[in-house]
Protein backbone atom coordinates (compact mmCIF):
# COMPACT_ATOMS: atom_id res chain seq x y z
CA UNK A 1 0.00 0.00 0.00
CA UNK A 2 1.11 3.50 -1.03
CA UNK A 3 2.18 5.72 2.35
CA UNK A 4 -0.53 8.66 2.89
CA UNK A 5 1.50 12.29 2.66
CA UNK A 6 -0.97 14.33 4.50
CA UNK A 7 -0.44 18.17 3.25
CA UNK A 8 -4.03 19.45 3.63
CA UNK A 9 -3.65 20.54 7.54
CA UNK A 10 -4.80 24.01 6.69
CA UNK A 11 -8.02 22.11 6.05
CA UNK A 12 -8.12 20.13 9.21
CA UNK A 13 -5.45 18.17 11.05
CA UNK A 14 -5.68 14.82 12.91
CA UNK A 15 -6.74 14.86 16.72
CA UNK A 16 -3.29 13.96 18.41
CA UNK A 17 -3.48 10.56 20.74
CA UNK A 18 -2.46 12.53 23.60
CA UNK A 19 -5.88 14.94 22.92
CA UNK A 20 -7.78 12.00 22.34
CA UNK A 21 -6.84 10.17 25.70
CA UNK A 22 -7.74 13.31 27.39
CA UNK A 23 -11.12 13.26 25.46
CA UNK A 24 -12.21 9.32 25.85
CA UNK A 25 -13.40 9.66 29.89
CA UNK A 26 -15.99 12.16 29.38
CA UNK A 27 -17.42 10.04 26.52
CA UNK A 28 -18.29 6.94 29.29
CA UNK A 29 -16.67 7.54 32.52
CA UNK A 30 -17.25 11.27 33.69
CA UNK A 31 -20.36 11.82 31.33
CA UNK A 32 -22.60 14.08 33.51
CA UNK A 33 -23.72 17.23 32.64
CA UNK A 34 -21.17 19.82 34.15
CA UNK A 35 -24.02 22.61 34.61
CA UNK A 36 -25.80 19.52 37.20
CA UNK A 37 -25.55 20.10 41.23
CA UNK A 38 -24.30 16.79 42.20
CA UNK A 39 -21.09 15.53 42.68
CA UNK A 40 -20.79 13.40 39.93
CA UNK A 41 -21.01 16.35 37.74
CA UNK A 42 -17.53 17.06 39.18
CA UNK A 43 -15.49 15.66 37.40
CA UNK A 44 -16.68 17.42 33.90
CA UNK A 45 -17.38 20.66 35.83
CA UNK A 46 -13.46 20.71 36.58
CA UNK A 47 -12.00 19.26 33.37
CA UNK A 48 -14.20 22.08 31.11
CA UNK A 49 -12.70 24.72 33.92
CA UNK A 50 -9.46 23.26 33.06
CA UNK A 51 -9.36 23.89 29.28
CA UNK A 52 -11.00 27.18 29.45
CA UNK A 53 -7.41 28.52 31.68
CA UNK A 54 -5.40 26.01 28.73
CA UNK A 55 -7.06 27.70 25.99
CA UNK A 56 -6.80 30.98 27.49
CA UNK A 57 -3.03 30.50 28.50
CA UNK A 58 -2.38 30.68 24.73
CA UNK A 59 -3.39 33.62 24.21
CA UNK A 60 -2.19 35.28 27.26
CA UNK A 61 -6.08 35.93 28.16
CA UNK A 62 -8.03 35.69 31.24
CA UNK A 63 -10.21 32.35 31.36
CA UNK A 64 -13.38 34.08 32.19
CA UNK A 65 -13.25 35.33 28.57
CA UNK A 66 -12.72 32.12 27.00
CA UNK A 67 -15.62 31.37 25.76
CA UNK A 68 -16.45 27.62 23.89
CA UNK A 69 -18.27 27.41 20.95
CA UNK A 70 -18.89 24.97 17.82
CA UNK A 71 -15.99 25.98 15.70
CA UNK A 72 -14.73 28.57 13.92
CA UNK A 73 -17.32 29.85 11.73
CA UNK A 74 -19.52 29.82 14.71
CA UNK A 75 -17.24 32.28 16.68
CA UNK A 76 -16.92 34.66 13.47
CA UNK A 77 -20.38 34.84 13.07
CA UNK A 78 -21.12 35.23 16.82
CA UNK A 79 -18.26 38.06 16.83
CA UNK A 80 -19.69 40.35 13.69
CA UNK A 81 -23.34 39.84 14.35
CA UNK A 82 -23.48 40.27 17.69
CA UNK A 83 -21.20 43.21 18.10
CA UNK A 84 -22.97 44.48 14.84
CA UNK A 85 -26.20 44.44 17.17
CA UNK A 86 -24.82 45.25 20.51
CA UNK A 87 -23.49 48.60 19.50
CA UNK A 88 -25.70 49.67 16.35
CA UNK A 89 -26.63 52.92 18.29
CA UNK A 90 -23.11 53.92 18.04
CA UNK A 91 -23.13 53.05 14.33
CA UNK A 92 -23.35 50.34 11.39
CA UNK A 93 -20.18 50.22 9.82
CA UNK A 94 -17.88 47.32 9.79
CA UNK A 95 -14.06 47.15 8.16
CA UNK A 96 -12.41 44.04 7.15
CA UNK A 97 -10.34 42.84 4.23
CA UNK A 98 -10.98 41.08 0.83
CA UNK A 99 -9.10 37.72 1.61
CA UNK A 100 -11.64 37.17 4.84
CA UNK A 101 -12.57 33.71 5.14
CA UNK A 102 -16.11 33.37 3.94
CA UNK A 103 -17.68 33.02 7.18
CA UNK A 104 -16.51 36.43 7.92
CA UNK A 105 -17.52 37.71 4.21
CA UNK A 106 -20.53 35.93 4.00
CA UNK A 107 -21.81 37.13 7.39
CA UNK A 108 -20.38 40.75 6.31
CA UNK A 109 -23.08 40.26 2.97
CA UNK A 110 -25.44 39.58 5.78
CA UNK A 111 -25.17 42.57 7.85
CA UNK A 112 -25.54 44.55 4.60
CA UNK A 113 -28.46 43.44 4.00
CA UNK A 114 -29.82 44.25 7.35
CA UNK A 115 -28.52 47.38 6.72
CA UNK A 116 -24.62 47.66 7.55
CA UNK A 117 -22.32 49.27 5.69
CA UNK A 118 -18.88 47.33 5.11
CA UNK A 119 -15.46 48.14 3.80
CA UNK A 120 -13.50 45.46 2.21
CA UNK A 121 -9.49 46.55 2.75
CA UNK A 122 -7.39 45.79 -0.66
CA UNK A 123 -4.33 43.70 0.29
CA UNK A 124 -1.23 44.25 -1.75
CA UNK A 125 0.66 41.47 -3.87
CA UNK A 126 1.57 39.22 -0.72
CA UNK A 127 -1.97 39.49 0.76
CA UNK A 128 -1.38 41.78 3.81
CA UNK A 129 -3.32 44.73 4.05
CA UNK A 130 -1.93 48.75 4.33
CA UNK A 131 -1.91 50.05 7.71
CA UNK A 132 -2.78 53.81 5.83
CA UNK A 133 -5.97 52.56 3.74
CA UNK A 134 -7.37 50.78 7.31
CA UNK A 135 -7.01 54.06 8.69
CA UNK A 136 -8.55 55.93 5.90
CA UNK A 137 -11.71 54.00 6.36
CA UNK A 138 -12.43 54.72 9.58
CA UNK A 139 -15.15 57.25 9.93
CA UNK A 140 -17.08 58.26 13.41
CA UNK A 141 -19.75 55.92 12.41
CA UNK A 142 -17.46 52.12 12.87
CA UNK A 143 -18.04 50.13 15.31
CA UNK A 144 -15.80 47.10 14.57
CA UNK A 145 -12.37 45.82 12.40
CA UNK A 146 -12.12 42.34 11.82
CA UNK A 147 -8.80 41.12 10.10
CA UNK A 148 -7.39 37.28 9.83
CA UNK A 149 -4.51 36.85 11.78
CA UNK A 150 -3.45 35.07 9.07
CA UNK A 151 -4.63 34.09 5.70
CA UNK A 152 -6.09 30.35 5.11
CA UNK A 153 -4.95 30.04 1.86
CA UNK A 154 -1.34 31.69 1.12
CA UNK A 155 -0.42 31.89 4.86
CA UNK A 156 0.17 35.82 5.00
CA UNK A 157 0.47 36.84 8.36
CA UNK A 158 -1.32 40.15 9.08
CA UNK A 159 0.06 42.82 11.35
CA UNK A 160 -2.20 42.24 13.87
CA UNK A 161 -0.89 44.63 16.37
CA UNK A 162 -0.88 47.46 14.54
CA UNK A 163 -4.25 46.97 13.77
CA UNK A 164 -4.99 46.83 17.23
CA UNK A 165 -3.30 50.24 18.14
CA UNK A 166 -4.89 51.35 15.37
CA UNK A 167 -8.23 50.12 16.17
CA UNK A 168 -8.09 51.09 19.80
CA UNK A 169 -6.84 55.07 18.97
CA UNK A 170 -10.00 55.35 17.11
CA UNK A 171 -12.06 54.31 19.93
CA UNK A 172 -12.98 50.59 17.78
CA UNK A 173 -13.32 46.86 18.61
CA UNK A 174 -10.82 44.71 17.02
CA UNK A 175 -11.78 41.25 16.20
CA UNK A 176 -9.08 38.91 14.35
CA UNK A 177 -9.83 35.42 12.89
CA UNK A 178 -7.22 33.49 14.10
CA UNK A 179 -8.78 30.29 12.86
CA UNK A 180 -5.05 29.63 11.27
CA UNK A 181 -2.62 31.00 13.41
CA UNK A 182 -4.15 29.92 16.86
CA UNK A 183 -1.66 27.33 17.84
CA UNK A 184 1.04 28.14 14.80
CA UNK A 185 2.26 31.11 15.96
CA UNK A 186 2.61 33.44 19.43
CA UNK A 187 -0.42 35.35 20.17
CA UNK A 188 -1.00 37.77 22.95
CA UNK A 189 -4.45 39.78 23.26
CA UNK A 190 -3.15 42.27 26.02
CA UNK A 191 0.45 42.85 23.19
CA UNK A 192 -1.89 43.19 19.94
CA UNK A 193 -4.80 44.80 21.35
CA UNK A 194 -7.44 42.54 20.34
CA UNK A 195 -10.92 42.72 21.56
CA UNK A 196 -12.28 39.40 20.44
CA UNK A 197 -10.91 36.23 18.76
CA UNK A 198 -11.98 33.40 16.43
CA UNK A 199 -10.45 29.89 17.18
CA UNK A 200 -11.10 26.37 16.11
CA UNK A 201 -10.10 23.18 17.62
CA UNK A 202 -9.41 21.11 14.44
CA UNK A 203 -6.57 23.29 13.23
CA UNK A 204 -4.17 22.26 15.76
CA UNK A 205 -4.74 18.66 16.67
CA UNK A 206 -8.17 19.39 18.38
CA UNK A 207 -11.55 17.84 17.75
CA UNK A 208 -13.81 19.00 15.29
CA UNK A 209 -16.79 20.73 16.13
CA UNK A 210 -15.15 22.68 18.93
CA UNK A 211 -14.06 26.24 18.80
CA UNK A 212 -13.48 29.66 20.79
CA UNK A 213 -14.78 33.42 20.87
CA UNK A 214 -12.22 35.22 23.07
CA UNK A 215 -14.35 38.26 24.27
CA UNK A 216 -11.72 40.84 26.37
CA UNK A 217 -14.10 42.31 29.26
CA UNK A 218 -16.22 45.11 28.72
CA UNK A 219 -16.74 44.33 25.35
CA UNK A 220 -20.69 44.37 24.68
CA UNK A 221 -21.91 41.74 22.85
CA UNK A 222 -25.09 40.08 22.58
CA UNK A 223 -25.93 36.10 23.21
CA UNK A 224 -25.50 34.33 20.51
CA UNK A 225 -27.50 30.85 21.05
CA UNK A 226 -30.51 31.89 23.52
CA UNK A 227 -31.43 28.86 26.12
CA UNK A 228 -29.90 27.84 29.19
CA UNK A 229 -26.94 29.52 31.26
CA UNK A 230 -24.07 27.15 30.00
CA UNK A 231 -21.15 29.75 29.13
CA UNK A 232 -22.02 32.31 31.21
CA UNK A 233 -25.70 32.89 29.40
CA UNK A 234 -24.21 33.89 26.19
CA UNK A 235 -23.89 30.91 24.67
CA UNK A 236 -26.26 28.43 25.73
CA UNK A 237 -26.59 24.58 25.18
CA UNK A 238 -25.33 21.65 26.89
CA UNK A 239 -21.52 21.85 27.39
CA UNK A 240 -19.39 19.42 25.04
CA UNK A 241 -17.39 18.50 27.53
CA UNK A 242 -15.29 16.34 25.66
CA UNK A 243 -14.73 18.68 23.14
CA UNK A 244 -13.99 21.57 25.21
CA UNK A 245 -11.44 19.43 26.96
CA UNK A 246 -10.01 18.52 23.55
CA UNK A 247 -9.78 21.97 22.45
CA UNK A 248 -8.03 22.68 25.48
CA UNK A 249 -5.47 20.05 25.55
CA UNK A 250 -4.19 20.45 22.11
CA UNK A 251 -4.13 24.18 22.96
CA UNK A 252 -1.76 23.06 26.11
CA UNK A 253 0.11 21.05 23.84
CA UNK A 254 0.48 23.42 20.83
CA UNK A 255 1.77 26.16 23.21
CA UNK A 256 4.30 23.68 24.76
CA UNK A 257 5.73 22.57 21.07
CA UNK A 258 5.15 25.94 19.26
CA UNK A 259 9.02 27.03 18.63
CA UNK A 260 10.39 23.35 18.29
CA UNK A 261 7.55 22.44 16.29
CA UNK A 262 6.88 25.67 13.93
CA UNK A 263 11.31 25.93 13.60
CA UNK A 264 11.29 22.39 12.10
CA UNK A 265 8.11 23.22 9.53
CA UNK A 266 9.43 26.83 8.37
CA UNK A 267 12.49 24.43 7.65
CA UNK A 268 10.97 22.40 5.53
CA UNK A 269 8.37 24.80 3.87
CA UNK A 270 11.22 26.99 2.61
CA UNK A 271 12.96 23.78 1.37
CA UNK A 272 9.88 23.06 -0.98
CA UNK A 273 9.87 26.60 -1.85
CA UNK A 274 13.40 26.61 -2.81
CA UNK A 275 12.98 23.23 -4.58
CA UNK A 276 9.84 24.00 -6.71
CA UNK A 277 10.79 27.63 -7.34
CA UNK A 278 14.30 26.86 -8.80
CA UNK A 279 13.42 23.21 -9.82
CA UNK A 280 10.40 24.41 -12.56
CA UNK A 281 9.58 27.17 -14.44
CA UNK A 282 6.85 29.13 -14.24
CA UNK A 283 5.94 29.45 -10.79
CA UNK A 284 5.38 31.49 -8.62
CA UNK A 285 4.78 31.68 -4.44
CA UNK A 286 1.82 33.13 -3.41
CA UNK A 287 2.02 35.27 -0.15
CA UNK A 288 4.22 36.89 1.96
CA UNK A 289 7.79 35.06 1.71
CA UNK A 290 8.51 35.32 5.86
CA UNK A 291 5.59 37.15 6.98
CA UNK A 292 3.85 33.57 6.89
CA UNK A 293 2.65 30.41 8.90
CA UNK A 294 5.13 27.95 9.38
CA UNK A 295 3.24 25.29 7.56
CA UNK A 296 1.90 26.84 4.54
CA UNK A 297 3.23 26.69 0.68
CA UNK A 298 0.99 28.22 -2.26
CA UNK A 299 2.46 28.15 -5.37
CA UNK A 300 0.87 28.93 -8.56
CA UNK A 301 1.78 26.94 -11.59
CA UNK A 302 1.18 28.87 -14.81
CA UNK A 303 -0.69 26.77 -17.65
CA UNK A 304 -2.04 24.13 -15.17
CA UNK A 305 -5.08 23.80 -13.72
CA UNK A 306 -5.40 22.98 -10.07
CA UNK A 307 -7.82 20.23 -10.18
CA UNK A 308 -5.81 18.44 -12.68
CA UNK A 309 -2.71 18.57 -10.28
CA UNK A 310 -4.49 17.53 -7.11
CA UNK A 311 -5.80 14.33 -9.13
CA UNK A 312 -2.55 13.31 -10.01
CA UNK A 313 -1.19 14.06 -6.08
CA UNK A 314 -3.96 12.02 -5.06
CA UNK A 315 -2.94 8.91 -6.77
CA UNK A 316 0.69 9.43 -5.50
CA UNK A 317 -0.78 9.29 -2.45
CA UNK A 318 -0.42 13.02 -1.42
CA UNK A 319 -3.63 14.96 -0.25
CA UNK A 320 -3.19 18.56 -1.40
CA UNK A 321 -6.08 21.40 -2.00
CA UNK A 322 -6.37 24.49 -4.77
CA UNK A 323 -8.18 27.66 -5.50
CA UNK A 324 -9.11 26.95 -8.92
CA UNK A 325 -12.59 26.96 -9.70
CA UNK A 326 -13.11 23.54 -10.11
CA UNK A 327 -12.50 22.30 -6.88
CA UNK A 328 -14.81 24.88 -5.55
CA UNK A 329 -17.90 23.55 -8.14
CA UNK A 330 -18.44 27.58 -8.91
CA UNK A 331 -16.79 29.28 -12.35
CA UNK A 332 -14.62 31.50 -9.71
CA UNK A 333 -10.77 30.85 -8.83
CA UNK A 334 -9.88 31.56 -5.18
CA UNK A 335 -11.06 35.02 -4.10
CA UNK A 336 -7.62 35.99 -2.09
CA UNK A 337 -5.99 35.01 -4.82
CA UNK A 338 -7.74 37.50 -7.43
CA UNK A 339 -7.20 39.55 -3.97
CA UNK A 340 -3.48 39.44 -4.68
CA UNK A 341 -4.07 40.37 -8.18
CA UNK A 342 -3.30 37.57 -9.97
CA UNK A 343 -5.01 36.77 -13.14
CA UNK A 344 -7.89 34.14 -13.11
CA UNK A 345 -5.64 31.45 -15.81
CA UNK A 346 -2.83 32.18 -13.46
CA UNK A 347 -5.40 31.29 -10.03
CA UNK A 348 -6.57 28.79 -11.33
CA UNK A 349 -3.62 26.72 -11.14
CA UNK A 350 -2.94 27.28 -7.57
CA UNK A 351 -1.53 24.63 -5.26
CA UNK A 352 -1.51 24.87 -1.25
CA UNK A 353 0.51 22.39 0.73
CA UNK A 354 0.21 22.92 4.42
CA UNK A 355 2.44 20.78 6.58
CA UNK A 356 2.32 19.12 10.06
CA UNK A 357 4.89 17.85 12.58
CA UNK A 358 4.45 14.65 11.27
CA UNK A 359 5.63 16.29 7.98
CA UNK A 360 9.26 14.68 6.76
CA UNK A 361 12.25 16.01 4.52
CA UNK A 362 12.05 12.79 2.71
CA UNK A 363 7.61 13.61 1.97
CA UNK A 364 8.48 17.16 0.75
CA UNK A 365 11.50 15.81 -1.51
CA UNK A 366 9.18 13.33 -2.67
CA UNK A 367 6.52 15.95 -3.53
CA UNK A 368 8.42 18.19 -5.07
CA UNK A 369 10.12 15.37 -7.21
CA UNK A 370 6.67 14.39 -7.90
CA UNK A 371 5.65 18.09 -8.68
CA UNK A 372 8.36 18.34 -11.33
CA UNK A 373 7.24 15.29 -13.49
CA UNK A 374 3.25 16.66 -12.95
CA UNK A 375 4.04 20.18 -14.52
CA UNK A 376 6.02 18.43 -17.50
CA UNK A 377 2.79 16.23 -18.18
CA UNK A 378 0.06 19.00 -17.62
CA UNK A 379 1.89 21.43 -19.88
CA UNK A 380 2.62 18.96 -22.09
CA UNK A 381 -1.04 18.74 -23.12
CA UNK A 382 -2.18 23.04 -22.26
CA UNK A 383 -3.28 24.17 -25.27
CA UNK A 384 -2.07 27.64 -23.16
CA UNK A 385 1.64 26.55 -23.06
CA UNK A 386 1.31 25.77 -26.48
CA UNK A 387 0.76 29.00 -27.86
CA UNK A 388 3.02 30.32 -25.20
CA UNK A 389 5.95 28.49 -26.59
CA UNK A 390 4.95 29.55 -30.08
CA UNK A 391 4.51 33.29 -28.61
CA UNK A 392 8.30 33.39 -27.73
CA UNK A 393 9.47 32.02 -31.10
CA UNK B 1 -15.67 11.54 -7.72
CA UNK B 2 -15.48 10.59 -10.78
CA UNK B 3 -16.25 7.27 -12.53
CA UNK B 4 -13.51 4.54 -13.69
CA UNK B 5 -13.65 5.70 -17.24
CA UNK B 6 -13.10 9.31 -16.37
CA UNK B 7 -10.43 8.20 -14.71
CA UNK B 8 -8.74 6.02 -17.11
CA UNK B 9 -9.55 9.05 -19.78
CA UNK B 10 -7.47 11.69 -17.70
CA UNK B 11 -4.83 9.09 -16.63
CA UNK B 12 -4.26 8.25 -20.17
CA UNK B 13 -5.87 10.55 -22.08
CA UNK B 14 -5.94 9.39 -26.51
CA UNK B 15 -5.07 11.78 -28.91
CA UNK B 16 -2.90 14.07 -26.87
CA UNK B 17 -0.97 15.89 -29.32
CA UNK B 18 -0.94 18.91 -31.87
CA UNK B 19 -1.51 18.20 -36.20
CA UNK B 20 0.47 20.31 -38.18
CA UNK B 21 -1.24 21.79 -40.71
CA UNK B 22 -4.67 20.43 -39.63
CA UNK B 23 -7.87 20.72 -42.11
CA UNK B 24 -9.81 22.36 -38.98
CA UNK B 25 -8.53 23.36 -35.60
CA UNK B 26 -11.01 24.79 -32.55
CA UNK B 27 -10.37 26.24 -29.67
CA UNK B 28 -13.13 26.78 -26.62
CA UNK B 29 -13.52 27.65 -23.25
CA UNK B 30 -11.64 30.61 -21.48
CA UNK B 31 -8.96 30.25 -19.12
CA UNK B 32 -10.88 32.71 -17.05
CA UNK B 33 -13.35 29.92 -15.93
CA UNK B 34 -10.76 27.24 -16.27
CA UNK B 35 -10.69 25.70 -18.94
CA UNK B 36 -9.67 25.10 -22.55
CA UNK B 37 -9.93 23.08 -24.70
CA UNK B 38 -8.37 22.73 -28.37
CA UNK B 39 -8.77 19.89 -31.34
CA UNK B 40 -7.14 19.36 -34.23
CA UNK B 41 -8.77 17.45 -37.13
CA UNK B 42 -6.99 16.13 -40.03
CA UNK B 43 -10.10 15.32 -42.51
CA UNK B 44 -9.66 13.84 -46.39
CA UNK B 45 -11.11 14.07 -49.36
CA UNK B 46 -14.20 12.63 -48.71
CA UNK B 47 -15.07 13.64 -45.51
CA UNK B 48 -13.59 11.24 -43.14
CA UNK B 49 -12.06 12.33 -40.14
CA UNK B 50 -8.10 10.75 -40.38
CA UNK B 51 -6.93 11.90 -37.48
CA UNK B 52 -7.72 13.96 -34.41
CA UNK B 53 -5.61 15.92 -31.45
CA UNK B 54 -6.48 17.70 -28.65
CA UNK B 55 -4.52 19.77 -26.32
CA UNK B 56 -6.89 20.82 -23.02
CA UNK B 57 -6.44 22.98 -19.98
CA UNK B 58 -8.42 22.18 -17.26
CA UNK B 59 -9.89 20.05 -14.46
CA UNK B 60 -9.93 16.03 -14.66
CA UNK B 61 -13.24 15.84 -16.46
CA UNK B 62 -11.90 18.31 -19.23
CA UNK B 63 -9.08 16.37 -19.72
CA UNK B 64 -11.34 13.42 -20.23
CA UNK B 65 -14.30 14.45 -21.81
CA UNK B 66 -11.49 16.30 -24.39
CA UNK B 67 -9.97 12.61 -24.70
CA UNK B 68 -13.53 10.43 -25.52
CA UNK B 69 -14.66 13.09 -27.59
CA UNK B 70 -11.79 12.77 -29.69
CA UNK B 71 -12.45 8.75 -29.24
CA UNK B 72 -15.53 8.52 -31.16
CA UNK B 73 -15.26 11.49 -33.99
CA UNK B 74 -11.96 9.35 -35.01
CA UNK B 75 -12.63 8.07 -38.22
CA UNK B 76 -16.03 9.12 -38.38
CA UNK B 77 -17.30 11.50 -41.29
CA UNK B 78 -18.02 15.12 -40.38
CA UNK B 79 -21.83 14.83 -41.01
CA UNK B 80 -21.27 11.43 -38.20
CA UNK B 81 -18.99 13.84 -36.39
CA UNK B 82 -21.03 16.42 -35.98
CA UNK B 83 -23.99 14.10 -34.11
CA UNK B 84 -21.64 13.42 -31.30
CA UNK B 85 -23.20 15.51 -28.36
CA UNK B 86 -22.08 16.30 -25.18
CA UNK B 87 -24.82 13.55 -24.05
CA UNK B 88 -22.61 11.31 -26.30
CA UNK B 89 -19.75 12.48 -24.41
CA UNK B 90 -21.04 11.83 -20.86
CA UNK B 91 -22.82 8.86 -21.48
CA UNK B 92 -19.54 6.78 -23.59
CA UNK B 93 -17.51 7.82 -19.61
CA UNK B 94 -20.14 6.73 -17.40
CA UNK B 95 -21.53 9.86 -16.39
CA UNK B 96 -20.08 12.94 -14.62
CA UNK B 97 -20.60 14.99 -11.60
CA UNK B 98 -23.36 17.47 -12.18
CA UNK B 99 -20.76 20.24 -11.85
CA UNK B 100 -19.14 19.19 -14.20
CA UNK B 101 -21.65 18.93 -17.30
CA UNK B 102 -20.14 21.90 -18.79
CA UNK B 103 -16.90 19.99 -19.27
CA UNK B 104 -18.89 17.57 -22.16
CA UNK B 105 -20.47 20.57 -23.23
CA UNK B 106 -17.13 22.30 -24.18
CA UNK B 107 -16.04 19.14 -25.80
CA UNK B 108 -19.05 19.20 -27.61
CA UNK B 109 -18.01 22.60 -28.55
CA UNK B 110 -14.41 21.87 -29.56
CA UNK B 111 -15.56 19.43 -32.16
CA UNK B 112 -18.05 22.28 -33.57
CA UNK B 113 -15.54 24.43 -33.63
CA UNK B 114 -12.85 22.48 -35.49
CA UNK B 115 -15.38 21.89 -37.61
CA UNK B 116 -16.08 25.18 -38.73
CA UNK B 117 -12.68 25.96 -38.93
CA UNK B 118 -12.26 23.12 -41.87
CA UNK B 119 -15.66 24.66 -43.31
CA UNK B 120 -14.59 28.16 -43.71
CA UNK B 121 -11.35 27.09 -45.10
CA UNK B 122 -12.70 24.73 -47.98
CA UNK B 123 -15.67 27.23 -48.48
CA UNK B 124 -18.27 24.82 -47.66
CA UNK B 125 -21.83 24.58 -45.50
CA UNK B 126 -21.50 22.00 -43.37
CA UNK B 127 -25.14 21.64 -42.40
CA UNK B 128 -26.42 21.90 -39.07
CA UNK B 129 -23.76 23.57 -38.02
CA UNK B 130 -23.58 26.65 -36.17
CA UNK B 131 -20.70 28.97 -35.77
CA UNK B 132 -19.84 27.85 -32.12
CA UNK B 133 -19.73 30.02 -28.92
CA UNK B 134 -16.09 30.86 -28.16
CA UNK B 135 -16.46 31.72 -24.93
CA UNK B 136 -18.88 28.67 -22.96
CA UNK B 137 -18.72 30.08 -19.45
CA UNK B 138 -21.01 33.03 -20.50
CA UNK B 139 -23.40 29.90 -21.80
CA UNK B 140 -23.43 27.94 -18.76
CA UNK B 141 -24.46 31.25 -16.88
CA UNK B 142 -27.48 31.76 -18.78
CA UNK B 143 -28.90 28.26 -18.56
CA UNK B 144 -28.32 28.51 -14.97
CA UNK B 145 -30.60 31.82 -14.61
Amino acid sequence: MKKLIYLDNAATTQVSEEVLNEMLPFFRQSYSNPSAVYSFAGEGKKAAGNARQQAAGLIGANAEEIYFTGGGSESDNWALKATAEAYSSKGKHIITSKIEHHAILHTCEYLEKQGYEVTYLDVDGEGKISLEELKAAIRPDTILISVMAANNEIGTIEPVAEIGKIAHENGVLFHTDAVQAYGHIPINVDDMGIDMLSASGHKFNGPKGTGILYIRKGVKIRSFIHGGAQERGRRAGTSNVPGIVGFGKAAEIAGETMEERTRKEITLRDHLIERVLSEIPYVRLNGHKTDRLPNNVNFCFRFIEGESLLILLDQLGVCASSGSACTSGSLDPSHVLLAIGLPHEIAHGSLRITLSEETTLEDIDFVADELKKIAVRLRGMSPLYEDFLKNQK
Amino acid sequence: MYSEKVMDHFNNPRNVGEIENPSGVGTVGNAKCGDIMRMYFDIDGQGVIRDVKFKTFGCGAAVATSSMATELVKGKTVKEALEVTNKAVMEALDGLPPVKVHCSLLAEEAIHAALWDYAQKNHIVIEGLEEPVHDIAEKVEYEEY
